[in-house]
């Protein structure tokens, strides 16, 4: 049985190490494609990367309720430790999440299923947390969109491996639409719904 | 942010399987924590402080760094009891965790973070079996004794001014 003793700890410098996870993931956002490093300051419970971790710890709190999936949630650890630093609600309606962890990426629902936003309140829709096997490896992607000068090329291994030809769904629901986050230990890179993808192979 | 939300509630009880010994012994601990924490949240961070320099602490690191925020103070109110919310207190909370893996938390009044630190290392001391007793004997029981020392001073200071008040009985009798 866990309990409480063995739960990682949070950020040992809370301000510093949440304002410089937020910049991180700001910048990731403005920079579709780029790949952020995040500075790690705290633990992360597995199967949590430590900058999942951090994200978690910088972004959730009690009014963002949390969605995850069944590889995060079958880990009782990851479920105390979110609710012991953030406070955060675990649903379980996708649906209404402000957020989604997702352990494992093969098996990610339908993106119809996450909250998409309305036309009058487009922020309203789940960000997805997508960790990922790699971001300096494996297939190329061509992205456009705002934020790049003209095409970013990322590399990466994802799962699922239609991950970029089901956000297409993106483009047809303008503004509304599902923003991703890609994090591959301490390594991010976010895909805003804005950014158009086209796959080049390996 | 609002604590009163996130305030740590743990079931205790899912941590006590079988014997009716355990559980016991569990409740004496709870009994102990909670006299210790009526102690310490009384007391000021320097006293603690003063009184845990003597001691070689053991390894621990800060699960919860020290934080401020709000809890609701609820009180009741009318006839029948309903939640009146009083109004916001200022909290500081921390968490600290020991090397042989007990937890302890610290919540008080006010804004001093570092208190909350030390009464929360001192709850997690208080738990542990080679540190429970020491510092129940050289930092919460000194710290007891001082508290009732002023709370006794405070009490014969404000018996000094009763005043008794007698009315003439009216009429016959």
């Amino acid at each position: 049985m866990t309990t409480i003793a063995e739960l990682p700890p949070g950020f040992a410098d809370k301000v510093l190490s949440a304002q410089s996870t937020f910049r991180s993931v700001m910048d990731a956002m403005a920079r579709p494609g780029s790949v952020q490093r995040i500075v790690p300051g705290a633990g992360a419970p597995e199967p949590m990367m430590r900058g999942t971790a951090a994200i978690a710890l910088t972004l959730f709190d009690h009014d963002t309720p949390l969605w995850l999936d069944a590889r995060m949630a079958e880990s009782t650890d990851v479920v105390k430790w979110l609710k012991f630093h953030t406070g955060a609600p675990v649903v379980q309606d996708s649906s209404i999440a402000s957020f989604a962890l997702i352990g494992d990426g093969a098996v990610l629902p339908a993106l119809e299923r996450f909250a998409l936003g309305t036309s009058e309140y487009p922020d309203r829709s789940t960000t997805l947390i997508l960790q990922v096997e790699s971001l300096d490896s494996g297939r190329f992607f061509e992205l456009r969109g705002p934020g790049i000068d003209g095409a970013a090329m990322l590399q990466a291994s994802i799962k699922p491996f239609d991950l970029f030809e089901r956000l297409h769904l993106n483009e047809a629901l303008f503004p509304r639409g599902i923003d991703v986050v890609l994090v591959a230990d301490d390594a991010v890179v976010a895909i805003p719904r804005t950014t158009r993808i086209v796959s080049k192979g390996s | 942010m609002k604590l009163s939300i996130i305030i740590d509630n743990f079931d205790a009880a899912s941590s006590v399987r079988g014997s009716v010994d355990r559980v016991t012994q569990h409740n004496n601990q709870q009994a102990q924590r909670k006299a210790a924490m009526a102690v310490l949240a009384h007391a000021e961070a320097g006293e603690i402080a003063a009184r845990l320099r003597d001691f070689t602490l053991p390894d621990h690191q800060d699960l919860r760094a020290p934080e401020s925020g709000l809890v609701m103070l609820r009180g009741r109110v009318g006839g029948d009891g309903a939640p009146f919310n009083l109004g916001e207190a200022t909290v500081s909370r921390a968490a600290v965790r020991l090397a042989s893996g007990e937890v302890g938390f610290g919540y008080t009044l006010g804004r001093d973070g570092e208190k909350a630190r030390l009464i929360a290392l001192c709850d997690a001391l208080v738990q542990s079996r080679d540190f429970g007793g020491a510092v129940e004997r050289d930092v919460i029981a000194p710290l007891r004794e001082q508290l009732m020392v002023r709370r006794e001073q405070a009490a014969a200071e404000t018996a000094a001014t009763k005043v008794d008040f007698y009315t003439m009985v009216r009429g016959e009798g």
